[in-house]
């Protein structure tokens, strides 16, 4: 039987002093965590390690033993991820606990080779895997953070905003896939049923490049919305997706496309019955006045 | 058997879907609905199918069918009040519906229907 789950448990307070001795010289982000918090994370990890070991387990970190280190490295990488660390110096911060370990265990075997050697392999295991724990954990919260911003960007991009009575205007930003055309299409058609509109305009300025998937999707839009008694122009056609549009032979037949927003604003008017005109006088020019036609 | 009622208005005939539509009331609507149209001679048909949530392709193909039908008892179809879920499901199923008119309610819907017979003015100056 390894006296070294015995030895942690004895020495963890020395254990701990040489570790935080070894973080300040080794890998040490001043910028990012305060010598307070870094005093309680290690105290924190220090006890759980040493509780677990009190189990004699130390090859299998899965058991209901380990469960407090594995949450406490959990809580860490969390809040390491967004504190803003590096993978590697989340890493470090349980990999440099080997060499305060390793003193530890040659303190405690002057004599027997054997069993030092013995000892140290059991560390290095332990903390290589408590380090494992560290980084799959960091990995994890990172993704999720991914996985939110992906998601608000996603409700960002696609906003459908009221240009005159009866008129939509729905601004794409960044390239069209199936997610974000059941999005745009959701929230185009509920516009329209809420502001009655009888026009809406998609702007394409802001898509990249249209392929024959991005067409496909626009005219989906475009039909669902027809289908519900609204009419769609597409505009902020830029020159090369026209050409793109022509070589790829996609057919854009009953789709009224305009170059400019501007264009199919004025268009949107002419269908709906409205017209913008300036007012004469001091401030002609300056201001425009909305005439319904009879 | 319940029946969707078909109501008359002047050279059009208006049809208020309110209930679950199934295969037969479907069929049994097309064919009240040809008859009402060669019956009144009308002009125009206006279909409000604002509480339909569910369609399938068969009840989208119908519609398909009516539109096609009136055109040739020389009557124009406009469906109106389609909610979103319903269209992004017929986009889906891909139908598109290229033979039907579509407004958004009834009131754009009748406007619609008179401005396609071309006596828009006349009507509404009475």
């Amino acid at each position: 039987m390894s006296k070294l789950p015995e030895m942690i448990n004895k020495h963890h307070e020395e254990i701990r002093a040489d570790w935080l001795k070894q973080m300040s010289t080794a890998v040490r982000r001043a910028d990012l965590i305060s010598n307070e918090e870094l005093e309680s994370q290690s105290r924190e990890l220090m006890d759980a390690i040493a509780s677990g070991a009190r189990s004699g387990e130390l090859t299998n970190l899965d058991g209901p033993a380990w469960g407090q280190a594995r949450d406490t490295l959990g809580a860490i990488s969390t809040s390491r991820a967004k504190q803003g660390f590096s993978t590697s110096e989340t890493a470090t911060f349980v990999l440099s606990l080997k060499q305060p370990i390793f003193n530890a265990v040659r303190r405690e075997n002057p004599s027997d080779p054997a069993a030092l050697f013995d000892d140290i392999w059991k560390s290095t295991q332990l903390i290589d895997k408590l380090a494992l724990i560290t980084a799959d954990a960091f990995q994890a919260s990172r993704e999720k953070f991914i996985a939110r911003q992906q998601e608000e960007l996603m409700e960002l991009s696609t906003p459908v905003v009221k240009l005159w009575d009866g008129i939509l205007a729905l601004p794409i930003i960044g390239t069209l896939d199936s997610a974000r055309t059941q999005v745009v299409m959701e929230s185009l058609l509920q516009a329209v049923v809420q502001t009655n509109s009888r026009v809406a305009i998609i702007d394409i300025t802001g898509v990249p490049t249209v392929d024959t998937l991005v067409a496909q999707h626009l005219l989906k839009t475009i039909t669902a919305a027809r289908l519900m008694g609204a009419d769609c122009i597409i505009s902020g056609v830029r020159p090369q997706i026209a050409q793109t549009i022509v070589h790829l032979g996609i057919d854009l037949a009953g789709v009224i496309t305009k170059a400019k927003l501007s264009d199919a604003f004025a268009l949107a008017l002419q269908r709906t019955g409205q017209v913008v005109t300036k007012v004469n006088g001091d401030n002609a020019g300056k201001r425009t006045l909305l005439r319904r036609e009879e | 058997m319940e029946r969707i009622p078909i109501l008359r208005m002047g050279q059009f005939l208006l049809v208020t879907i309110q209930v679950d539509m199934h295969d037969r009331l479907a069929v049994q609507l097309q064919d009240d609905l040809t008859e009402k149209i060669s019956e009144c001679s009308s002009r125009g048909v206006l279909i409000d199918i604002s509480t339909l949530e569910i369609v399938d392709s068969f009840i989208g193909r119908m519609l398909a069918n009516i539109a096609a039908m009136a055109r040739v008892l020389d009557a124009e179809t406009v469906v109106v009040g389609m909610q979103p879920a319903v269209a992004i499901t017929l986009v889906e199923l891909g139908m598109s519906l290229s033979g039907v008119r579509t407004a958004l309610n009834v009131e754009t819907g009748m406007e619609l229907l008179y401005e396609l017979r071309g006596d828009f003015n006349s009507e509404m100056g009475g």
